[in-house]
């Protein structure tokens, strides 16, 4: 136990110590957030998980939709028809008996034979079912002239209404959950009083919520750009045309509203103290996340439940560029949901923040919303 | 020095704290003690910022607290803990930038830290893995990294090993020293009997006592007087108007009812015989806790 001037003076920092502003605060903690999360093993992995199932849906939903596919048709004799219909590769053959064997063997798709007792004039002989493109291929069908034609076949409609649902459970229910747990854990370790006596509450809270905002943003622009090679690669130029927009809209209201629910998962964990008590308060706002991803899956089609969805804060995200994508939505239309979701945002944000500094550092059993918002009693 | 003044504060319909105030000296070190819910939590971290009062401020030589102010201070938590999967080095370079160093002052301190605690091989382990003892080493490096103007620690020596208390000591010795105000809180009063230079008493959320160590013990030996004689001193039981509270021999300890009353003994005594010793007897500080609470 010895009080040596050196001693003392070793520890001694510049006398004139910069002082710390908001925004740097804020910066140090988000950073911190940020490179626990890159080192975290979990992370890494779901990241590499994330974009290999984007490469894929691509490469796999290319692969499928561009499939052109061309029937075998064994021909006896000359028929106009045949001679006239696209997308047939046709065999001549000299007999019916020679044409049925190759519809038996497999080796053609069906037969077609001149008939003057069919009203067409020609009979189709198949093996098992009617060959329905075949049929479709040599009926004379009338001229239909839509009035309001759709820009999008249904099965991309509900490819990127999946997407954009897709893409936002997974972000927001990852990061939520990561903001969760950071909140936990700080008062869990007791941590938080150590960093609340050099910083409030506030910067804390700020710092959390952009340094995962930050990573979730990054992970999804990571992933928009594999989904963009991948449909570059794959030739689907076309798609990528029409998905533009709804791309750029669904990075802006995700940002947005990621924010907002990251402020609702900070709440709400620190409502608890220890990480096995963290369902309890979470599950809530996840169902948040989970809502507007089944509207998507199960309404992608109802044009009334997609407007709706499209100005309600939590579902907005997904909802609002669905329809832009589907060309639903007027031009003014996003702007008034920006302003909904920021409006909303800021609302949640003054709340959250109030729990989350009054609840801070309550330890012990579960505080309810309404005793968080009312005081900080500590005991 | 530390100012704290009328402080009020309640949860609820609890008063816990009820116009405490009290001085913590720069240069000096300041025992803090109380029984559990005696006070002591709340007023360190109102004191830090930590909380806010209901009325009442605390000051740093003269002028109101600011945040900056309070970012300069050292806080030991009574619940300790860092981040256990952070390594130790950068967990203290991240906390001590928090409070506004550099990065290079940040670097600077911890390195100086963590060899003067005898952690410097282990600066890049994860603080989960270290020993108990060591964690505990890594908690006073994290209320010391920043160099702070003021050290508020709430039970210090609380679970620390034998080589930790030393270390603690010291650490706070050499804070004093420097001119930092220091205030600690303990409820081991004989740690705090032989740190520290002030003593604050608190119960029930109100200062019961207050002031130098020694001025303290002085204020509460009331007329109890000790002494030591060359014979027998079983006489004195005898005498009108006296208490005799310990007998061994010729050593006896007794309150007099006055100082008057104690002179007279004295002559009495020499007249008797030898006096080896005679002295008001200063109470230990359990004794004068245990007087002021009630």
């Amino acid at each position: 136990m010895t009080t040596t001037p050196a001693a003392t003076s070793s520890l001694t920092a510049p006398a004139a110590t910069p002082g710390l502003s908001f925004g740097q605060a804020v910066r140090l903690i988000a950073e911190r957030e940020i490179v626990t999360r890159l080192r975290s093993r979990a992370f890494q992995v779901s990241t590499g998980i994330m974009l290999l199932a984007a490469l894929a849906g691509v490469i796999a939903g290319g692969a499928l939709g561009g499939r052109a596919s061309t029937t075998t048709v064994a021909m006896v004799g000359d028929v106009a028809a045949v001679q006239q219909a696209s997308g047939l590769a046709v065999r001549h053959v000299d007999s019916l008996a020679e044409a049925t064997t190759l519809v038996r063997a497999g080796t053609v798709d069906a037969a077609v034979v001149a008939d003057r007792s069919s009203p067409a004039g020609i009979r189709i002989i198949a093996d098992e079912s009617s060959p329905d493109a075949l049929v479709a291929a040599l009926s004379v069908k009338p001229d239909v002239s839509l009035l309001d034609p759709p820009r999008i076949p249904s099965g991309l409609r509900y490819a990127a209404a999946f997407g954009f649902a897709l893409i936002f459970l997974m972000s927001s229910a990852t990061f939520g959950g990561t903001i969760a747990q950071s909140v936990v854990e700080e008062k869990q370790t007791r941590i938080v009083e150590i960093l609340i006596s050099a910083i409030s509450t506030r910067t804390l809270l700020t710092g959390k919520i952009l340094g995962n905002s930050l990573l979730a943003f990054a992970q999804v622009v990571v992933t928009g750009a594999f989904a963009v090679i991948g449909l570059s690669v794959t030739g689907e130029s076309a798609t990528l045309s029409l998905l533009g927009a709804p791309i750029a809209w669904f990075v802006i209201f995700f940002v947005i509203g990621f924010v907002l629910l990251a402020s609702m998962f900070a709440a709400a964990a620190s409502l608890v103290s220890r990480q096995e008590d963290i369902q309890a308060t979470v599950t809530p706002v996840t169902m948040l996340v989970m809502i507007p991803y089944f509207l998507v899956i199960f309404f992608h089609d109802n044009s009334l439940v997609l407007t709706i969805m499209s100005y309600v804060p939590f579902s907005a995200a997904v909802g609002m560029p669905l329809r832009i994508f589907l060309a639903e939505a007027s031009w003014w239309e996003p702007l008034l949901s920006l302003l909904i979701l920021i409006a909303g945002t800021i609302g949640v944000i003054i709340v959250a923040a109030k729990i989350y500094g009054n609840a801070l550092l309550r330890t012990g059993a579960k505080i309810s919303v309404r005793e968080a918002l009312r005081s900080s009693g500590v005991d | 020095m530390l100012e704290i003044t009328k402080i009020n504060r309640s949860f609820g319909a609890r008063q816990v704290l009820t116009d405490v105030s009290f001085d913590v000296p720069g240069g000096r070190i300041t025992g803090f003690v109380g029984r559990n819910g005696a006070g002591k939590t709340t007023t360190m971290r109102i004191v830090l910022g930590v909380l806010t009062a209901d009325s009442g401020e605390v000051r740093l030589n003269g002028a109101l607290l600011t945040p900056a102010d309070r970012r300069r201070f050292g806080y030991m938590p009574e619940e300790r803990g860092l981040y256990p999967k952070m390594p130790v080095a950068e967990q203290l370079v991240y906390l001590a930038r928090l409070h506004g160093l550099s990065q290079r002052a940040a670097r600077h301190n911890t390195t100086d830290l963590l060899a003067k605690l005898e952690l410097s091989d282990r600066a890049g382990d994860k603080v989960e893995t270290l020993s108990l003892g060591n964690q505990q080493r890594a908690q006073i490096a994290a209320a010391l990294v920043h160099d702070p103007q003021a050290l508020i620690l709430d039970e210090p020596f609380s679970g620390l090993d034998p080589l930790a208390v030393d270390v603690v000591l010291s650490v706070l010795r050499e804070r004093a020293a420097a001119g930092v105000p220091v205030l600690f809180s303990s409820h081991q009063l004989d740690i705090v009997e032989q740190l520290c230079d002030d003593l604050v008493i608190i119960a029930d959320g109100t200062i019961r006592a207050a002031g130098p160590r020694d001025e303290l013990r002085d204020r509460y030996a009331g007329t109890t007087y000790q002494a030591t004689f060359g014979t027998d001193a079983g006489w004195l039981r005898d005498q009108p108007g006296i208490t005799v509270t310990d007998f061994d021999g010729p050593n006896v300890i007794f309150d007099a009812g006055s100082p008057e009353a104690a002179q007279s003994v004295l002559a009495a005594a020499v007249a008797r015989g030898p006096v080896l010793s005679f002295s008001p007897r200063r109470p230990r500080l359990a004794e004068i806790f245990k007087e002021v609470i009630q």
